[in-house]
């Protein structure tokens, strides 16, 4: 058994809802057409397929792009071994799905960060709250339009974000410059 | 520098009894007796732990006694970076600490917010609470904190003890 035999099998039983599975590099993934339905998919997964561990959940910003969200499920079997991804998208006006905590307990903190640093909500989660940043502070600052830096925000008697003073950064590093000088980091905008 | 000689030494009565002020007295009683709340947030953590063990000894200087309570410690040794998050918690507990109190910021981040010029980091915790000694370094070596407490140390003997002792604090109600 391997992991592109387990993703026809998913693909066999839900039909259109599972993509082609596409393998690069040894990984296996499929993208689920309707983010509504990711918790069925990966009960399925679990429950049949032995997909008993999981791995990660993260989040791309596709900014500019229409569905601006794409999540990503890494599903491992700790009975067979396979590793499986699953790709869903969500767009910005919907920025909603429902919860997999009830198949993985573990999806808990997973999907916290998610909506800590992205602003998705998951539905039906038993405790969605901020995770690294403070209740209260009102950005999501892993979207691709929020600055580095940050920006100020003040929740009165509670807390306060300050901008980072960057002066001129952030500072790259290039590697494979010709010499030091090129190599170290510099204030480099994306685009040079 | 001028030096200061806080206690007088009689030749007459050898030994047993020394003259002093009440303040320099009950100072040196404090300096030597600062118990640290140690405030272990990143890498600086593990040099403080350094200067607390055999090799470095911060017992030499009386301030061995690590006391995870704010209720009982005097100085805050603020070792780490600050999160956004973890300020909240800093300053609940530095809120918490008895009187007389000092901060010592250990490390860049703690100083400044070292390279973590980033949206999660308070950029120095003097942002929040305020700090009596600053160490450089990424993180300082244990006798660079060594250092820091000894200049703390002189700072709590100048202090005028006694007037602030008369003074009503915000504490304190007015009578």
């Amino acid at each position: 058994m391997n992991a592109l035999d387990l993703a026809k099998q998913l693909q066999a039983r839900f039909g259109n809802l599972i993509s082609e599975p596409t393998e690069f590099r040894g990984e296996v993934t499929v993208t689920v057409a309707d983010a509504e339905r990711i918790a069925e998919v990966c009960d399925a997964a679990k429950r049949d397929l032995g997909f008993d561990f999981l791995l990660d959940i993260t989040s791309i910003d596709n900014y500019g792009d229409d569905p601006r969200w794409t999540l990503v499920y890494h599903l491992y079997g700790l009975g067979h071994r396979c590793h499986l991804r699953l790709k869903t998208h969500v767009s910005e006006e919907k920025s909603e799905l429902p919860t997999v905590t009830g198949v993985w307990r573990t999806a808990d903190w997973h999907e916290r960060e998610i909506y800590d640093m992205m602003g998705i909500r998951f539905r039906g989660h038993p405790d969605l709250r901020r995770i690294l940043m403070w209740e209260g502070y009102p950005y999501f600052p892993l979207r691709k339009d929020f600055p580095l830096a940050g920006k100020p925000s003040e929740v009165p008697e509670v807390a306060f974000t300050e901008a980072a003073p960057l002066e001129g950064g952030p500072f790259v590093t290039l590697p494979g410059g010709r010499d030091a000088i090129e190599r170290e980091p510099r204030v480099r905008t994306p685009e040079t | 520098m001028k030096t200061v000689t806080e206690f007088g030494y009689d030749s007459r009565i050898e030994g047993d009894v020394v003259y002093t002020r009440l303040d320099a007295a009950l100072n040196w009683f404090r300096k030597n007796s600062l118990w640290p709340m140690p405030m272990g947030l990143a890498c600086c953590a593990i040099e403080l732990m350094a200067a607390g063990a055999s090799r470095f000894d911060i017992a030499r200087f009386g301030a061995e006694v690590m006391r995870f309570s704010p209720r009982q410690s005097d100085v805050m040794i603020v070792a780490g970076t600050v999160t956004y998050k973890m300020a909240l918690v800093v300053k609940r507990l530095y809120e918490q600490m008895a009187e007389p109190k000092w901060v010592i910021a250990m490390g860049a981040c703690a100083s400044t917010g070292g390279m973590y010029r980033s949206y999660a980091v308070l950029q120095g915790v003097d942002k929040i609470i305020p700090v009596d000694v600053y160490v450089a370094g990424c993180p300082p070596r244990p006798e660079a904190l060594l250092d820091a407490l000894m200049k703390l140390q002189q700072k709590v003997q100048r202090e005028p003890l006694l007037a602030t002792l008369k003074r009503p604090g915000p504490a304190l109600p007015k009578t």
